[in-house]
């Protein structure tokens, strides 16, 4: 598990797909620490396969998925998940822009996706065209960094991850216009 | 007017055979130097940590060596244009040592560049439609393939128009840019295998199913490096309209199942070995099932979209034959020698491709002045359509050159140097840049290749010899792809000395094969003669008209061994 060192982690700036700073009302619990009685908190992968009752919990439940995990134990549970949480605990590591695409187009997961750990702004566009819904920013990044790296690219794609066309491929569905 | 001909025009290129870039394309390239110019920015000022900006230099080809940083430059399947070529030339010129290098990769190389002028030269290149994105990292690479695309007279579609699909689906693809290791992908039109594609991650093998539909044959697992392996077939024949929903699919399972915990363990090969072949097979086509084939459909109008892109050259009707040029070969033993060697079989009646051999003896294997590129670029533009490729082999090919013409080129390569009549011949030497440039490198390839050159500088005496690669790498890490060479010498560190082990019997075409281990690894004054004793077994031992590869079949390696015992003490 990728946070399993620390208690409860408050989160520090989140932003939402298009860069900007959102309020954020979710914490992520460790995987020893003691259930709140109430959400929304996101609760390690193992946790929660351990403890199925927590899905219960009101307020909302989310998973926190590291590059180990298989996403296929997390599948029974999705229905139930407002948020999965996919941690880069180093940013060269990209299973979970693989982990992504499986939710959002096998899985046809609708909930957010936050990416949690050590991604980098240089990464932004590739984590939304993957499905990402918000961002955990790693600790002292500039939120204004990732959006202007956004704007870079010509803005936001609001379309739904299965209708967004393949890269660079796109520009053959429209007319040839020199 | 005709869709392709209005297409050429309007990009402004007088060039056929090159992808015509549209407004699109140059914003998406302004747009990668512009990002990499604020990266580069935010590096200098501490924003990104020496850490943090590595794979991102890496993936706009700029690599720390051992002097400076070295910009690789992507050349796409190996195919550029004249104008491209001149642009090339003024970078050599401008922000390097007035050279650059071609690559067994189908780029070029410039060694001496600095950091803050990067961004300059990926803008500069971009107003020719070039650029470095994923010439290094662990992404995608330039997709290689046959030098005599388009042009060869077996070709059963023309791989560029797939190299350029594949391309396109490859650079920024969301999913795949933080591999676990780099991945090549190689794709031959023809299914005679000029681009080796068995020593890829991925393989592409142009074949006909029983229908005779034209159809990939894929390959995954080959490669070279430390641990060389020959690529192992995993399905007999793709539909041309599922080609990018099986890549999506074995990228998908690479990326989510290769090993990440050991650097020399993180290749698709070593997954491919640990899961075996069957049932590494058996996820990618569970993973394909369950991708939308609507999504990933390769529709014929998007390949004829690509297609019309390149344009077509505008061949002349002519005769088969040109009498000119018989009369050439039979009067000029010199011209006849160079055309025996550096040319290869046209498509249309009365043209040839030619290569132009970029290893004169003596000189750098690749390396390339600015002003034999200003003129290479020159030659293309009045013989060739104004198009060029790079062979992997570090030689470049004027494709459609007609047969009259060619004694006129050829008396032009004199005086820049770029006529040596040595194609596949020992002097066509591969070499990596060595330890002259790599912080890997343990040992030194390039005065090793002069020294083999200028050892058999002789051009009867290489003609008899005949068709014999020799390939450099001054590490195991084998860019000069020495395992699969004729003739393979590797580079290694032996008690802090630079030493030369010498492998025999390799081959990179479709009978693929790893070369066997000689003796002892030689210090670098031994290695020339050991080449000379090796070529000495093969003239001995040959039957009339057989090659030094099949010489090697045939007897073995025990007669090699036993004569170059000696050499070895």
């Amino acid at each position: 598990m990728a946070n399993a060192e620390t208690v409860t982690i408050p989160t520090a700036l989140v932003i939402d797909r298009s860069g900007q700073p959102v309020p954020n009302a979710w914490t992520t619990l460790a995987a020893d620490a003691e259930l709140p009685v109430s959400g929304p908190v996101i609760l390690p992968l193992a946790r929660l396969l351990a403890e199925p009752a927590s899905l219960a919990l009101p307020g909302g439940i989310g998973a926190l998925i590291g590059p180990e995990d298989d996403l296929g134990t997390l599948m029974p549970l999705l229905a139930k998940l407002a948020l999965v949480a996919i941690a880069f605990p180093k940013f060269r590591d990209g299973r979970g822009f693989t982990q992504m695409r499986s939710l959002r187009e096998h899985q046809g997961y609708t909930g957010e996706i936050r990416a949690t750990g050590h991604p980098l702004p240089d990464q932004f566009l590739n984590l939304v065209r993957c499905g990402v819904t918000s961002v955990d920013l790693p600790q002292g990044q500039d939120a204004a960094v990732w959006a202007s790296v956004l704007k870079l690219h010509g803005g936001l794609d609001t379309r739904p991850v299965a209708e967004r066309p393949l890269p660079l491929l796109r520009r053959l569905a429209v007319p040839f216009a020199p | 007017m005709d869709t392709a001909t209005s297409i050429i025009r309007a990009s402004g290129s007088a060039q056929t055979g090159i992808y015509h870039y549209d407004a699109l394309d140059r914003e998406y390239l302004e747009r990668r130097a512009e990002e990499f110019r604020e990266q580069v920015q935010r590096r200098l000022a501490g924003g990104l940590t020496e850490d943090e900006f590595k794979p991102l230099r890496l993936m706009n080809g700029l690599y720390l060596q051992l002097h400076a940083y070295m910009l690789r430059v992507a050349i796409p399947y190996g195919v550029f244009s004249s104008t491209q070529m001149r642009k090339l030339a003024y970078v050599a010129r401008k922000y390097d040592r007035d050279y650059g290098h071609f690559t067994t990769r189908q780029n070029i190389q410039f060694n001496w560049i600095k950091l803050e002028q990067a961004p300059d030269i990926l803008a500069d290149l971009a107003e020719v439609d070039i650029h470095a994105i994923q010439t290094s990292g662990n992404c995608i690479r330039n997709v290689t393939t046959d030098q005599f695309a388009g042009a060869a007279a077996d070709e059963i579609i023309d791989p560029r128009v797939y190299a350029e699909i594949l391309r396109q689906w490859s650079t920024d693809h969301p999913e795949f840019l933080f591999l676990p290791r780099k991945f090549k992908i190689a794709l031959t039109g023809s299914a005679h295998d000029r681009a080796a594609i068995k020593l890829h991650d991925i393989g592409v093998l142009t074949t006909r199913n029983a229908e005779g539909e034209p159809g990939f044959c894929i390959y995954v697992g080959g490669g070279l490096g430390r641990t060389p392996v020959i690529g192992v077939k995993i399905r007999e024949w793709l539909p041309v309209s599922d080609l990018l929903r099986y890549m999506e699919a074995i990228l998908r399972v690479y990326n989510a199942a290769g090993r990440r915990d050991n650097i020399y363990k993180a290749r698709i090969k070593i997954l491919v070995r640990e899961t075996g072949a069957v049932c590494f097979a058996e996820m990618v086509e569970q993973e394909f099932a369950s991708l939308s084939g609507d999504r990933f459909n390769l529709s014929p109008d998007v390949v004829q979209a690509i297609s019309a892109r390149f344009g077509a050259p505008n061949f002349a009707t002519l005769a088969p034959e040109s009498p000119a040029f018989e009369k050439a070969i039979v009067e000029n033993a010199d011209f006849a020698r160079w055309v025996s060697t550096n040319t290869h079989p046209h498509r249309m009646p009365g043209y040839i491709s030619s290569v132009i051999s970029l290893k004169p003896i003596g000189g750098i294997p690749g390396d390339a002045t600015s002003a034999q590129m200003d003129i290479m670029a020159d030659l293309a533009d009045r013989y060739s359509f104004g198009e060029l490729r790079v062979a992997h082999e570090q030689n470049l090919v004027l494709a459609h050159v007609r047969k009259d013409d060619m004694l006129a080129l050829w008396q032009e390569l004199q005086a820049p140097g770029i006529a040596t009549p040595n194609i596949g011949l020992v002097t066509d030497i591969i070499a990596c840049p060595g330890l002259d440039y790599c912080d890997l490198a343990n040992a030194r390839s390039i005065p090793i290749a002069q020294r083999i050159s200028e050892r058999f500088a002789d051009l009867a005496r290489q003609h008899d010899i005949g068709e014999l690669h020799i390939n450099i790498s001054g590490c195991i890490n084998a860019c000069a792809h020495h395992h699969v060479a004729h003739i393979g010498i590797l580079g290694v560190d032996k008690h802090g000395q630079e030493a030369y082990q010498i492998t025999l019997g390799g081959a990179a075409d479709e009978k693929a094969a790893l070369g066997q281990l000689l003796g002892a690894a030689v210090p670098a004054e031994a290695v020339p003669d050991l080449i000379e004793t090796v070529v000495g077994v093969y003239l001995a031992e040959r039957s009339p008209g057989e090659l030094f590869i099949d010489t090697f079949r045939r007897i073995g390696m025990a007669k090699f061994k036993e004569a170059t015992r000696d050499g070895q003490r």
